[in-house]
C-alpha cells in the first residue's frame, strides 16, 4: 500500500489545494479510504489529519469504508423519483437484506449506493448495476441481474 | 461530395444506454461485408454523435445521403442490415422505422443554437467541429479584437448566466476585466448538481469544443491565463470527451503558449467535484477546487474581485459557455433578437418526467410552457392527464397546469414563484403527489446543506420532519403555518443560495396545491396515491392467483393465504411498506 500512496503523493506536490484530488485517486485506487492512507498523507504532507477527514466527509463521493465487490448504484435524481426508483431500491434492499443505514451485504459480495443524479433523466428510472446502465429500470429486471452476479437461480 | 452517404449514431447518455454502441458496431460490421458494392461502401462514412434530442426514441440514427436526412428511431442492432440493404443499397428507406414525422414534430419549435452541432458532429474530432466553422470566431476575436470590444458584443447580445441566477455574462467579465491583478482565472461550472437536469452533460458529451471555446474568448475578454472545469464526477464519459477534446486543442495550438499564433497563453485543467450540489456555488466551487470543504463564504467580496487563490475570477456555467463561440460567429443583433425583452437568446432545458417525448430541448426564451408540453413534448404519458410542471429543481418551484400559457422566461417565471433555474423541467401528473415532492426536495436540501449557518443546517432539518410527519399521516393543523414561518425565516437567515432557495419548492406547492396538504392533514388522505401510510392495501379476489408472492415479500407477516387460494392482509399488522404491491405480478394488491 505504501507505495500506491506514495505515487498518488508524486502526483500532487502542490500541497494543500490538493486534498480533494489524493481522496479521488486513492479512492480509485482501493474502492474506498482506508486509516491507514489518511494517517500517512497527513504526516507525509504535514497536514493535521482533520482536514483529510473534513474534506472526506463533507462530499458524498468519498466512502471510509470497504464497500461490496459488486456496486449497484441507484440514482435517486427528481425524474427517478417521480418515475418510482424507490420502488426499485426496495426491492433491492429486500433481495439483499439492506436496509437505510446498511448498505453493503455482510459477505461483501453487494453495495447498493443512492445518488443524487446520474444524468439519464430521460430514461428514469436509472439503476447501474457494477457500471452497466439499465433504463427505464423495473424491479425484476435488477433483481435478475443481481441473482445473475450471485449466481442463484431466480426464485419464482 | 454531394453523393456522399453519412450515418450518424446517437451515443448521449441515452443513446449508450438503449445500446449505441451495439447499432454502430453492427453497422460497421455489415457496411465491411463483400457484399456491399465497393461504390456505396466508398461513399459511406459512419460515426458517433452527442445527443439527438429525442432521447425517448432511442437508438436514434439518422442516415443522410446527397444532403437528404432520415431519422430512424427505437434501432435495434438487428435491424441494422434492412436499414442498410434497402435504405443505403437501394435507396428506399425502411418505412415502418421511420422518425421523420415524430422528429420534425419534435424540433419545429425549438430554436438550436448551443445544441446545433449536438447530435450532427463526431464529439471526439476536433476537425469535425472545425468544419462547422468552430475556432473561427476564436482566431477572428484574438487576431483583430480588442478585449473590450468583445466585453462590449457580449454585453450588447443580452446573454444572461444559464446556471440559475441569470446575471448577465458580458457585464462579469467586464468587473473582471477591470478587476485588478495580473494573474486571472475562468471557470466552467459543470458540477450540474441539480437532480433532474442533464442539460450540461449532453453538451460537452455531445459538442465539448464549444465549451473549449467559449473559455478561450472568455479568458482573452478577462485577461486569464489559465481556465478550470470544474465537472461532476458521476460524469465519466463527459470528463473523458472533454479530457480528450483538450488535448486535441492543445496538439493543434489552440491550448497552451503562444494560442492561435499569439502571444496569449491559456491552459485548461479539469477538476473532479465529488458529489455536493452546494458546490455549484460560486464561493463553495473555489473552496473545492482549493481542495478545501465546500462551503460558501459571505459576498462581497465577490469572485470577479476576490476568487481562486485570492484573484480575480469569472465562473461561468457551461451552457453559458456555450452559447459564446455562436453569438461572436453570428453576432450580437442576431442573438438579442430572439427571446423577449429581458430574457435573450434560447435555453435548454431537460424535458422528463410524464411526458410522452422526454429528452434535450433548446427553445427560445418566451416561449410558453404549453408549447413545450403539448407541441415539442407531445403531451402527458399513458392517459395520464398534467398536474404541475417543476423548474429549477430544489431552488424552484411548479407551475400549475392551469398557468401553462406562461412565458418560459427569467421573469414571468420568478414572478408565479418558480426559476428558469439550470434547466431541469421535470412534468408531473395526477399520480404525483405534491407533497411528497416537496419532502424530496426538503430531503435533498437538508441533506446538501454545507452545515455552516443555522437557518439552512437546522431549519431545513426542522421542515423536513414537519413534511414527513404529514406524508406519514401524523400532520397537525398548525403544521402548514409553522411551515411558511420557518420558510421564510431561512429564506431570509441564510449565507448562500442553496438555504435562501431551499424552501422555494415548499411555498410554490403550498401556494398552487394547498388542499392536497390538508387532505394529508385533516383528511389522512393522500389524493395522488402515493404515500404508502395514508393508503390501505386489499388484495382483488378476482385478479389473485394464489402465487404466494405477496405473502414472502411481507416483512410483517401480514399476508395469509394457500397456494393457490385467494389470499388475505391483515389490517392489523400490516405497515404500509408497499412490498406486497410491488411483489404482485398480477396487478392483484389494491392500494386507494
Amino acid at each position: 500500500m505504501e507505495n500506491t500512496l506514495k505515487e498518488i503523493i508524486d502526483r500532487y506536490k502542490t500541497g494543500s489545494g490538493s486534498i480533494v484530488s489524493i481522496l479521488q485517486d486513492t479512492q480509485s485506487q482501493f474502492g474506498y479510504i482506508p486509516e491507514e492512507a489518511i494517517s500517512h498523507f497527513a504526516s507525509e504532507l504535514n497536514i493535521p489529519e482533520s482536514r483529510f477527514y473534513g474534506v472526506a466527509t463533507f462530499y458524498s463521493q468519498f466512502c471510509l469504508k470497504p464497500r461490496g465487490r459488486n456496486i449497484v448504484t441507484a440514482c435517486c435524481g427528481t425524474a427517478c423519483h417521480v418515475k418510482g426508483v424507490d420502488s426499485i431500491i426496495n426491492a433491492v434492499n429486500r433481495r439483499l437484506g439492506l436496509s437505510e443505514n446498511n448498505e453493503t451485504t455482510n459477505d461483501g459480495e453487494f453495495t447498493l449506493e443512492k445518488v443524487a443524479c446520474l444524468g439519464f433523466c430521460s430514461i428514469a428510472p436509472v439503476l447501474l448495476v457494477n457500471g452497466e446502465v439499465f433504463g427505464k429500470a423495473e424491479p425484476q429486471k435488477i433483481i435478475k441481474k443481481i441473482d445473475l452476479i450471485a449466481g442463484r437461480d431466480n426464485e419464482q | 461530395m454531394s453523393n456522399k452517404i453519412a450515418i450518424r449514431v446517437c451515443m448521449g447518455p441515452a443513446g449508450i444506454a438503449a445500446g449505441g454502441k451495439a447499432v454502430l458496431d453492427e453497422f460497421q460490421r455489415i457496411l465491411s461485408d463483400k457484399n456491399i458494392p465497393a461504390d456505396v461502401r466508398n461513399r459511406c462514412s459512419h460515426g458517433q454523435v452527442g445527443c439527438m434530442g429525442l432521447c425517448s426514441k432511442d437508438v436514434l440514427v439518422d442516415i443522410e445521403i446527397n444532403g437528404k436526412k432520415t431519422t430512424y428511431s427505437l434501432v435495434k442492432p438487428q435491424m441494422v442490415k434492412q436499414i442498410v440493404d434497402e435504405h443505403i443499397v437501394a435507396g428506399s428507406p425502411v418505412k415502418q422505422w421511420l422518425a421523420d414525422d415524430h422528429m420534425d414534430k419534435f424540433l419545429e419549435k425549438q430554436e438550436k443554437i448551443v445544441l446545433s452541432d449536438c447530435g450532427v458532429i463526431d464529439p471526439e474530432d476536433i476537425e469535425a467541429y472545425i468544419s462547422r466553422d468552430g475556432y473561427s470566431s476564436c482566431k477572428k476575436i484574438l487576431a483583430s479584437m480588442k478585449p473590450e470590444q468583445l466585453v462590449h458584443e457580449i454585453k450588447l447580445s443580452g446573454l444572461r448566466g444559464r446556471g440559475g441566477a441569470g446575471f448577465p455574462t458580458g457585464l462579469k467579465w467586464e468587473i473582471a476585466a477591470k478587476s485588478e491583478g495580473s494573474i486571472k482565472y475562468i471557470i466552467c461550472n459543470a458540477d450540474e448538481g441539480d437532480p433532474g437536469a442533464f442539460m450540461d452533460r449532453a453538451i460537452i458529451e455531445g459538442n465539448p469544443h464549444a465549451i473549449i471555446e467559449g473559455m478561450i474568448i472568455g479568458a482573452y475578454a478577462i485577461g486569464a491565463q489559465k481556465g478550470y472545469v470544474y465537472i461532476r464526477a458521476e460524469y465519466p464519459l463527459a470528463v473523458q470527451r472533454l479530457e480528450n477534446a483538450i488535448k486535441q486543442s492543445r496538439e493543434i495550438g489552440f491550448l497552451g503558449s503562444g494560442i492561435f499564433d499569439t502571444n496569449m497563453d491559456f491552459d485548461i485543467e479539469i477538476k473532479l467535484g465529488a458529489g455536493a450540489f452546494v458546490c455549484g456555488e460560486e464561493t463553495a466551487l473555489i473552496a473545492s477546487i482549493e481542495g478545501q470543504r465546500g462551503m460558501p463564504r459571505a459576498k462581497p467580496p465577490f469572485p470577479v474581485h476576490k476568487g481562486l487563490w485570492g484573484r480575480p475570477t469569472v465562473i461561468n456555467n457551461a451552457e453559458t459557455l456555450a452559447n459564446i463561440p455562436y453569438i461572436m460567429r453570428k453576432g450580437s443583433g442576431w442573438f438579442s433578437g430572439l427571446g423577449t425583452e429581458d430574457s435573450k437568446g434560447t435555453k435548454v432545458f431537460a424535458l422528463t418526467g410524464k411526458i410522452k417525448n422526454s429528452g434535450l430541448i433548446e427553445v427560445p426564451m418566451g416561449i410558453t410552457l404549453r408549447e413545450i408540453i403539448y407541441d415539442i413534448g407531445g403531451g402527458i404519458e399513458k392517459g395520464k392527464h398534467l398536474k404541475a410542471v417543476q423548474t429549477g429543481g430544489p431552488s424552484g418551484g411548479c407551475i400549475p397546469a392551469d398557468m401553462l400559457d406562461i412565458s418560459v422566461d427569467y421573469e414571468s417565471l420568478a414572478k408565479a414563484g418558480c426559476i428558469v433555474g439550470s434547466g431541469g423541467m421535470i412534468v408531473l401528473a395526477n399520480d404525483d403527489c405534491m407533497v411528497n415532492i416537496a419532502r424530496y426536495f426538503l430531503n435533498f436540501t437538508q441533506s446538501e446543506s454545507c452545515g455552516k449557518c443555522v437557518p439552512c443546517r437546522i431549519g431545513t432539518k426542522r421542515m423536513l420532519e414537519i413534511l414527513d410527519k404529514i406524508t406519514n399521516g401524523l400532520g397537525e393543523p398548525e403544521d402548514i403555518e409553522k411551515l411558511e414561518q420557518l420558510s421564510n425565516d431561512i429564506k431570509l437567515g441564510s449565507l448562500c443560495g442553496l438555504g435562501q432557495t431551499a424552501p422555494n419548492p415548499v411555498l410554490s406547492t403550498l401556494k398552487y396545491f394547498r388542499d392536497e396538504y390538508e387532505a394529508h392533514i385533516y383528511d389522512k388522505k393522500c389524493p395522488a396515491g402515493v404515500c404508502n401510510a395514508l393508503l390501505t392495501f386489499t388484495i382483488i379476489e378476482d385478479s389473485c392467483k394464489g402465487c404466494q408472492a405477496c405473502a414472502k415479500a411481507c416483512p410483517a407477516g401480514a399476508i395469509t393465504g394457500d397456494k393457490k387460494k385467494l389470499h388475505i392482509i391483515n389490517q392489523t399488522l400490516c405497515i404500509k411498506c408497499g412490498a406486497c404491491f410491488e411483489a404482485c405480478r398480477f396487478k392483484a394488491v389494491h392500494k386507494a
